[in-house]
Order: C-alpha cells, then structure tokens, then sequence
C-alpha cells in the first residue's frame, strides 16, 4: 500500500488530467451527503412553519384532524402508524426467524436455494400490487368478520397490517437467516454433545447467539413498515380517526398522497408537516438501527 | 463431520419428544405457509392479469369516446424516467464509489459519505415524493414534471449504485493495482482500463436492481410526476420531458383507486411482476457468471 501511495504523489502533481478526474470522483461522493443536508434542511423548511404556527404540542398530541377547520391534530395518525407497524412486526418477527431457522438449518440446500430464491421475488414487487391484491382478496375476506360482529364495513388496520406483514417478512427473513448463518458451528456442536437435540441447540445456542442480527432485522422490517404509503392506501379505509382493530385508519404516510392533490395553503403546508414528523421517526429508526449494528458482529449485509 | 455423527448419534438414542416435533411440524406449516402465499400471489397476479393484456392494450392510448384501455403513454414514461434517471444516477453512483474505494484518505469524509448513502437508503419513497416537491418542482420551477421525477429517482437510486459498485471494487484483487501503477500507469489510467472493465458486471447488477426499484415506485412518483397518462407525451424530448406524466404502477394505483377499473389494474400489475421476475432473473444470471 505505502509503494502505491508513493506512486500517486508522484503522479499527481504532474497531469492536469489526474486532478480533473481526482476533483469529479469527490464531486460523485459529495453528491450523496449534499443530498442528505439539502433533504433535511427542505423538510424542515417546509414542515416547520406550521408546527411552529399550531404550535408543537398541538400538533403533534391534538386528536382532530379537520384542515376546513384549521385543526391540524395528527395524533391519531402517529397512534395508527405505531400501531400497524407494530402489529405488523410483532406478527413477522416469529413466522420470519422460524423461517429462518429452516432455511438455514432445516432444509436441503437445494430446496433452500430455491425458496430463497421466491422470497427475493418477493421483497421486488411493487407496493401498489401489494395494495391491489390486498383490496381484492384481503379486505372482502375482512368485511365478512365485519358484518358477522355487525361493524360498518371498510378498509381496517387489520388489513394493513397483514398488508405490511407480508411486505416486510423478506426483510427479516434474509437477515436473520444471515444472522443464524453466521453463528460459529462450534457452538452447536457443543450443545450437541451435551447432549441437546438438533431444535433444542438451535433454539436455545443460534438463535440467542444471532439475537443482535435478528434485532438489526427487525429495526429495517420496522423502517421499511412504518414509511410504507401506497399499499396501505388501497386497504386501510383512510379516515383519520383514532385506530380500532377492525376499522378504519389513516397512517402518517397515507395521509399525504390521499390529500395531496386538493389541498392547499395552509392545508398543503400541514402536509409537509406530517411529512418531517416522519422524517423524524424514521432518523430515529435508523439511528436505533446503526447502533444495534455495530453492536452485533453477526451480522453484515442489509 | 463431527457435529453431523454427533447430532445423528443423539437424535436416534433420544426419544423423540412430542413437544419437539410439534416445534418441527410448526416451523414446516410456517416456512410451506409463507413459501405457498408468495407462489399463489404470484400465479394469482398473472392469471387475473394476463387476460387483460392485448396488442392494443400495450400499444394505444385510452380512448373515454370508444372506451377502449390501453397503457402505451405509461409505457413510454416509465422508459423515459428509466434510461434519464440512469443517465444522472450512474455516473454519479460510479463516480462515488470509485473515489469512496480508490481516492479518499480523509476517513470522517468516508464515514460521512457511507453515513449519508445509508441515510439515503432508509428514506420511504413518501418523503422522496415530498422533498422531491418541494426542491424540484417548487424551487427550481421544475413543475410537476417527467424531469422532476427523474431528478428524484436519481437521488433514490444513488445508494443502490453506490453499494454495489463499491463491492466489486473491493473484490478486484489489490495485485491489479499495484501492478499498473508499477508499470507506470497513472490513476485515471488504472480506472478506465483495469477497474472499471473488472467491475462491469457489479455496475450492471446494480443497474438492474435500480430500474427495479423505479419501476415499482409509486409514492414519490404521483407527488412529483403526476398523476394522468392518458395522453402521448407531445413535442420535442425537452417538451416532453417538461410534462407531467405517470409510469406504469402509478397508473396501476390510478386505476384501481380513481376509477375502481381491476381488469386493467391486474393487467399492469401482472406487466409489472413479469418485469420483476426477468430482472430478477438477469440479477441471477450476472451473479452467476461473476462467480465464475
């Protein structure tokens, strides 16, 4: 490394060609972090004026939505956004690890190649095709539960949920089958020759041992749920009240393309309102998730 | 080969405890539950779909006075909005990682550039969408816009690129380098004829895997591109791309949110899973020739 080093500082004070190509190389890294300062400071920018004009803790706490009125409340949406992400991962997270388990540990390679191979597919497509089966073949299978508990019909957090539990099990499927891959053979060996059976070493050895990898899965499955707009749209009925299992909510991200297209002035401006909460949230969620990162070794790829 | 005598030895000794095998049975209903939703979607996709595609549903415009569908103008946004998106992101992409593994010594520049590349990642396409709005189309007068759309998706892609590219970098063996910049060759040199031809196929993977990730995206897209595609793009390429259009799944949310119309809405989606299945395929291929 040190030889090439010589070499370059040699080099580089003779050809103007070099400097050029050296100065556009940082320019393409920059653009990045440029991109990132110019997102936050704009979300700011515009998000920040009507907090400051409804003043924070109405906005962020005030339980009426109403933008004819001027009530600019999106507590309900941040409760609805917590909920169906958290519904959505709680139901994930073990039907994700115990998939894990049998890609990693269970199943033939071959089969396993070819299953992770479908569970790719299925992180690829598009949300809104998400949305589409959800409205077609989830939410009519909801209405019936609806009417057998004599509930209006309509979209419902619980379609949302399932919606989103579908899109993010790839997610922690793959990392927390990277996770469980990662995890020294030795240490179930020695389980094995304690004499534990071949689920008890995996259960109680691998997967406490991949405990910070399934944790960094579940951190992006949170992130990936919770700024999730287009299918959830077309499945969670969309009014913004405060949510109920069986009925109708309306997330932070849903609730901007749902009002983008009429609102205006004030309105428009509470829009890009709700937009830098969820920036916040999300900052928040990829803080948490960096740390967890660094903390496991188990882990490498997201 | 100790660990498989030994886990054989125990397993056959012990005897089976019927809490195991319901732990067994459970895993095997979850992984065939979840292996078996993914396989019916999929299939469910393309048989309501597929009925709905014809020659002239791919090749015309909709026309509301002979009621016929068709999504060619959504066909022609969603290509334009790739190839321009790539023309911006690519080099860019490149570019950065190539300095990112190449260049920099300044390790809090590093960090802060693999800081906002992570960054950049973790942000739903909704706050792209609004972002995108506000900078593109507000402040730089780019109206709602094909171009706008563009500008945004580059900026959604960067990270894809980046990460890819730098991974094929790191994987062109060290002696490469030395050995060019021993015969004499400059840096710039050593990049445009040993680096890059190495580290063609990552930079295609990553290509595809960005065109996947624009021809699904729906959110950022109906905020800064719009909404209505019924009409071919008119003008010149500069006209065009000034105008505001909307790519094949906006359209698809168009139509089975605003005009309640599922045969056309299934016949996008199952033109949208096809697209992800062949580059899902490529991706496969690529990995495969490049471990080779």
């Amino acid at each position: 490394m040190s030889e090439t080093q010589s070499i370059i500082a040699v080099r580089k004070g003779k050809s103007g060609v070099e400097r050029t190509m050296n100065l556009l190389f940082l320019l393409c890294g920059l653009t990045a972090v440029v991109c990132v300062v110019f997102m936050t400071l704009y979300m700011v920018v515009a998000g920040g004026p009507i907090i400051a004009k409804v003043g924070f803790f109405d906005f962020v706490f005030g339980r009426t939505w109403n933008p004819e009125n001027s009530q600019f409340g999106i507590f309900p949406m941040i409760v609805s956004s917590i909920a169906a992400t958290g519904g959505a991962v709680l139901i994930a997270l073990p039907c994700g690890v115990l998939v894990a388990v049998f890609l990693a540990k269970l199943a033939p390679d071959r089969i396993a190649a070819a299953l992770r191979a479908l569970i790719d597919l299925l992180a690829g497509i598009p949300s809104v095709v998400y949305g589409l089966l959800g409205a077609i073949l989830l939410v009519p299978l909801i209405f019936n539960l609806q009417t057998a508990l004599r509930l209006p019909t309509s979209g419902n957090l619980l379609a949302a949920m399932l919606i989103l539990v579908i899109m993010i099990l790839p997610t922690i499927i793959s990392v927390s089958e990277t996770a469980i891959r990662a995890v020294p053979k030795e240490y179930e060996d020695a389980a094995l020759a304690l004499g534990s059976t071949r689920l008890q070493s995996i259960f109680k050895v691998s997967i406490p041992a991949a405990k910070s990898g399934i944790v960094a899965g579940i951190v992006l499955g949170t992130g990936r749920a919770i700024g999730e707009a287009m299918a959830v749209i077309m499945v969670a009925g969309n009014a913004a009240i405060m949510p109920t299992l069986l009925g109708p909510v309306r997330l932070l991200t849903t609730s901007i393309p749902i009002e983008w297209a009429y609102s205006s002035g004030t309105h428009r401006d509470a829009l890009y309102g709700i937009g830098l909460a969820l920036f916040v949230m999300i900052m928040a969620i990829n803080t948490i998730f960096r740390k967890t990162l660094k903390k496991g070794g188990a882990f490498d790829d997201g | 080969m100790t660990g498989e005598v030994s886990r054989q030895t125990v397993i056959t000794v012990k005897k089976r405890r019927p809490l195991e095998t319901l732990l067994y049975a459970v895993i095997l209903v979850v992984s065939i539950g979840v292996v078996g939703l993914t396989a019916f979607l999929i299939v469910y996709i393309l048989i309501q779909g597929i009925p709905a595609i014809s020659v002239k549903f791919l090749t015309t415009a909709e026309n509301p006075i002979l009621k016929t569908v068709g999504i060619f103008p959504s066909i022609v946004n969603t290509l334009y909005m790739v190839l321009f998106t790539l023309l911006i992101s690519v080099p860019l992409g490149v570019g950065g990682a190539i300095y990112l593994n190449e260049y920099a010594k300044n390790r809090r520049l590093v960090g802060a550039i693999e800081f906002a590349t992570e960054t950049l990642s973790g942000i739903p396409s909704i706050l792209y969408g609004v972002f995108g709005y506000v900078f593109f189309c507000v402040l730089l007068r780019l109206n709602v816009s094909l171009i706008a759309g563009v500008l945004t998706l580059s900026i959604m892609v960067l990270p894809i690129l980046m990460r890819t590219t730098q991974e094929t970098l790191k994987a062109v063996p060290q002696s490469y380098r030395e050995g060019a910049l021993g015969m004499g060759a400059t840096k710039w040199h050593l990049i445009r004829t040993i680096l890059l031809p190495c580290s063609l196929k990552g930079i295609l993977t990553g290509v595809i895997l960005s065109i996947g990730r624009m021809v699904s995206e729906s959110a950022a897209l109906l905020l800064v591109a719009g909404g209505s595609a019924m009409y071919m793009p008119r003008g010149n390429l500069f006209e065009q791309m000034s105008h505001s259009g909307s790519t094949l799944s906006v359209e698809l949310y168009r139509y089975a949110m605003s005009r309640g119309d599922n045969k056309t809405a299934f016949g996008i989606a199952a033109i949208l899973i096809i697209i992800v299945i062949a580059l899902n395929l490529l991706t496969r291929f690529l990995a495969g020739r490049l471990n080779r």
